[in-house]
């Protein structure tokens, strides 16, 4: 019989290991995978990981990994403040696309006025549109007791609902000759998120997960409230005794994530995306999750995590143009890199011990 | 000399990483005998039993049992050695009944009639009163240590291992368990007992091996020596004598009225109408067996539990709805009894530990912002005075021995200079020196005129610090007494006595 043994002491270095061990197995599986479904392993490894970024194409791809990181670090920074107290939030896609709807509609009741306000205005409403929607797990488990986890998942569901009918329904383009979808926000000048600097591929999107990273760096590091939120998730007795409100940390913790996860589902809608469609949501509140994890809920790490996610998914397509690949290669990709992630922290804090029963 | 030995160790050893837990460890017990096995927390007791009662293999040595080679592999095979063990905790099932607990735990119970009959049979010769058709439920702890008892005694074991059994015990249940104790013992099983407490060490046992550092370091006829000179044996150096001087009563500084609250979980307790009044430079003992309200009352102090309005006063200021970190401001800082997960957090480092209730008073977070450095000096100013051991401020609570982070929980609390200070068990499963260390800084807190709220469930430890002595029973406070002149006797019985004595006697 095999069992698992807790480790006396898990090493710091291995901390910092795993992801990049996770990443490397992530490589030789999907190698592996290719391989038997008759590819050349190592072209599409390149293909994947190199050449969007040092490939023939990379002057179109590099940009793109801001593009897709944006979203990405955006919503794990919150995320991961949430996970730090042991409160999950793993709706952020729900929160994402009620985000991108409530900006959208600032810019959609404005348009086709010039002002400056309109877009600043639309930030706002993305953010306050995902915290709205994440207060409703915050108030149902505080309330009632209802998991955070359950309520806030399935709240993604509805999300999907609502910008569905909104793309079909009540934002639909009058101009659009009965094509669903909302006007191009991108065509709006006074509402748009462009490209700031030509050829980076950084819009306001990126500016703000920026500076996401250093609040939450500064959150978690600096202020009692961060410290009191390490404290809730490592020994929740401690934290009371200090002085923390369960219930109100779980308010600031879904709140702050859902409302970054709206604010994201703005600029993606009023940039890259440049409408509202039944399809708005595309996923990144669900690999914001893994980017969380893979970047060791830190700051810092999350903005790599952010960055290496963002590269699956562009070469993930650049392996559909050239190699053929399916599309959901991608998915694989980081479905295996969770799981070997998983994996490899469940080896630091337990090895595997034979046991041989009577 | 004996031969007859019931139970003979030789040159035990047994090493953990890091840890050499018990070396060469010698001694026997007699037939008919109650063999005292004393020692500091971490001497080496614990790994000790383990051994005989088969949980542990030991690394070096052997032991032998009724004159025969005896290396259990598993407590199964002890059992049927011989080997019988009541442990510190129960492993009782709230929902049954007495008779269907124990015969859980047997390998072939008979039928539950003729069981109920034997355990009648047993309770009566033994003088252990139980009734086999009672839920477990129902029972305090005495009782239920009873069931454990019974349990064994059923099995008819040759030699009974006593892990620390008073400890949840009122005086009188007590006394009940050593006379059950010595009748067993004149029926020639040999009873190991394992225990801190120095005296009912002394009246009651017949030897002593005592274990200091995994080795026996002595071995004496406990009733020939004062209690004074084991704990020296024990702790391997002279105790240094408690300093209660200094001290008088002052002002009001805190006052609970009435203080009624539901508890807060299932298996809490509930707070009816807590009343008391302490004065600066006063040290009030609370007594009481474990669950009886003692965390709730500490938590309703705190502030983790707001109370009504108008029920906690602190020189006049009411605190009632505030929370932890207000309280903390006005002055009314508290210690819980779970240093590691409620006072403390296991991985955090000691200076991040001193934010858990220092960041105010100290000027440790201001505007929430936290000074690290500041953090970190705060943590080696109590190192320092409170003789912490350990490498530095750096290292994680969780890698300090019990009794240093003790020390330093107590130390971080005491150093905030709090107007009054709430302490649960704050020697619970610390060694003697770190113990007399805790109390003393009570006592040198109160002479510089702060109050202080002690509540334990060591009545020595209570008799030896406070001035006044109430008993908290299911949720009630009685009125104080004044602690001088006041005998175990009294305590016990303010207590609640010895729970269900009369069933015996049906």
């Amino acid at each position: 019989m095999i069992r698992l043994v807790p480790r006396s002491e898990a090493a710091p270095l291995l901390q910092i290991a795993t992801p990049v061990l996770a990443v490397l197995a992530t490589m030789i599986a999907g190698g592996i995978l290719f391989a038997i479904m008759g590819y050349d392993p190592v072209a599409a490894i390149r293909t994947i990981f190199w050449d969007p970024l040092f490939g023939p194409a990379a002057g179109y791809s590099r940009p793109q990994l801001l593009v897709k990181a944006a979203p990405l670090i955006l919503i794990a920074s919150g995320l991961a403040v949430g996970f730090r107290a042991g409160i999950w939030n793993i709706g952020a896609e729900g929160q994402y696309i009620i985000g991108a709807i409530c900006g959208a509609a600032v810019a959609l009741a404005a348009y086709p006025a010039p002002e400056m306000w309109i877009f600043p205005a639309m930030v706002v409403a993305g953010a306050a549109g995902g915290w709205a929607w994440g207060m409703i797990p915050a108030l149902l488990r505080n309330r009632f007791g209802a998991s955070e986890i359950l309520v806030s998942l399935m709240l993604v569901y509805v999300a999907q609902r609502i910008a569905a009918w909104m793309a079909f329904g009540p934002m639909r383009n009058p101009e659009g000759f009965g094509m669903p979808g909302s006007r191009n926000l991108q065509q709006y000048p006074a509402a748009a998120n462009p490209e700031l600097i030509p050829g980076t591929g950084a819009h306001w999107g990126v500016v703000a997960a920026a500076l996401a990273v250093l609040a939450t760096w500064f959150l978690m590091s600096r202020h009692i409230r961060g410290f009191h939120i390490r404290a809730a998730g490592l020994a929740p007795r401690a934290a009371r005794f200090a002085g923390v409100k369960p219930e109100t940390l779980v308010a600031f913790c879904l709140g702050l994530s859902s409302a970054l996860a709206g604010m994201a589902g703005l600029f993606e809608v009023a940039g890259p995306a440049g409408q509202i469609t039944d399809t708005v949501g595309v996923g990144y509140g669900f690999t914001a999750i893994i980017v969380a994890f893979l970047g060791r809920l830190h700051p810092v790490g999350i903005l790599l995590a952010g960055l290496l996610l963002a590269l699956t998914y562009i070469g993930g397509e650049l392996a559909q143009l050239t190699l053929n690949l399916p599309a959901a290669t991608v998915q694989v990709f980081q479905g295996m890199l969770l799981f070997f992630l998983l994996g490899f922290d469940l080896l630091t804090r337990f090895r595997i011990a034979r046991r041989i029963t009577a | 000399m004996t031969d007859a030995a019931v139970f003979r160790a030789r040159g035990i050893g047994k090493s953990y990483p890091g840890v050499r837990a018990n070396d060469d460890v010698s001694f026997a017990v007699d037939p008919g005998e109650i063999h005292a096995l004393l020692g500091e927390n971490g001497a080496g007791k614990s790994t000790l039993v383990k051994m005989i009662y088969g949980l542990v293999r030991p690394d070096d040595g052997h032991m032998e049992l009724n004159g025969q080679p005896h290396q259990p592999t598993d407590p199964r095979a002890a059992r049927a050695a011989g080997v019988a063990m009541v442990f510190q905790h129960f492993s009782l099932f709230d929902a049954l009944t007495v008779a269907e607990n124990i015969a859980l735990g047997m390998e072939n119970p008979p039928p539950q009639r003729a069981l109920s009959a034997r355990i009648a049979q047993v309770s009566q010769d033994f003088g252990l009163p139980l009734n086999p058709a009672r839920r477990v439920v129902t029972l305090s702890a005495g009782e239920r240590q009873r069931v454990e008892i019974i349990r064994c005694l059923l099995q008819n074991p040759r030699l009974l291992i006593m892990d620390e059994p008073t400890s949840v015990l009122t005086p009188q249940e007590a006394e009940l368990l050593f006379a059950t104790l010595r009748k067993l013992a004149d029926g020639g099983t040999a009873i190991l007992y394992i225990s801190h407490k120095l005296e009912e060490i002394r009246t009651h046992c017949d030897r002593a091996t005592i274990l200091r550092g995994g080795r026996v370091v002595d071995s004496c006829d406990p009733r020939a020596h004062s209690a004074r000179t084991l704990a020296a044996m024990m702790v391997g150096g002279e105790m240094r004598a408690i300093d209660r001087s200094g001290r008088q009563a002052g002002e009001v500084l805190l006052q609970v009225r009435a203080l009624t609250q539901a508890a807060p979980t299932a298996e809490g307790t509930a707070l009816k109408g807590v009343t008391l009044t302490l004065r600066a430079g006063e040290i009030l003992g609370i007594g009481g067996v474990a669950g009886n309200g003692q965390d709730e009352l500490l938590a309703a102090l705190s502030g983790e539990i707001r109370g009504a309005s108008g029920t906690i006063l602190l020189e006049g200021a009411d605190l009632s709805r505030l929370g932890p970190e207000a309280r903390r401001a006005a002055g009314l800082l508290a210690a819980p009894e779970d240093r590691l997960g409620h006072a403390a957090v296991p991985d955090f480092s000691l200076a991040d530990n001193t934010l858990l209730t220092a960041g105010a008073r100290k000027g440790l977070v201001r505007k929430g912002l936290i000074d690290h450095p500041a953090a970190r000096a705060f943590a080696a100013d109590i190192i320092r005075a409170f003789d912490v051991r350990t490498p530095g401020s750096g290292t994680a609570a969780k890698a300090l021995s019990g009794g240093n982070l003790q020390k330093f929980v107590i130390g971080r609390e005491v150093m905030q200079a709090p107007r009054v200070l709430v302490v649960n068990q704050p020697t619970w499963g610390v060694d003697a020196g770190a113990a007399s260390a805790v109390r003393q800084s009570l006592l040198d807190l109160a002479r510089q005129g702060a109050g202080v709220i002690v509540i334990s469930q060591d009545l020595d430890e209570l008799l030896e610090l406070s001035d006044r002595f109430c008993a908290l029973n299911e949720g009630r406070l009685s009125d104080p007494v004044p602690t001088a002149g006041l005998s175990l006797d009294q305590i016990g019985l303010m207590l609640g006595g010895a729970h269900g004595m009369e069933v015996a006697h049906l």
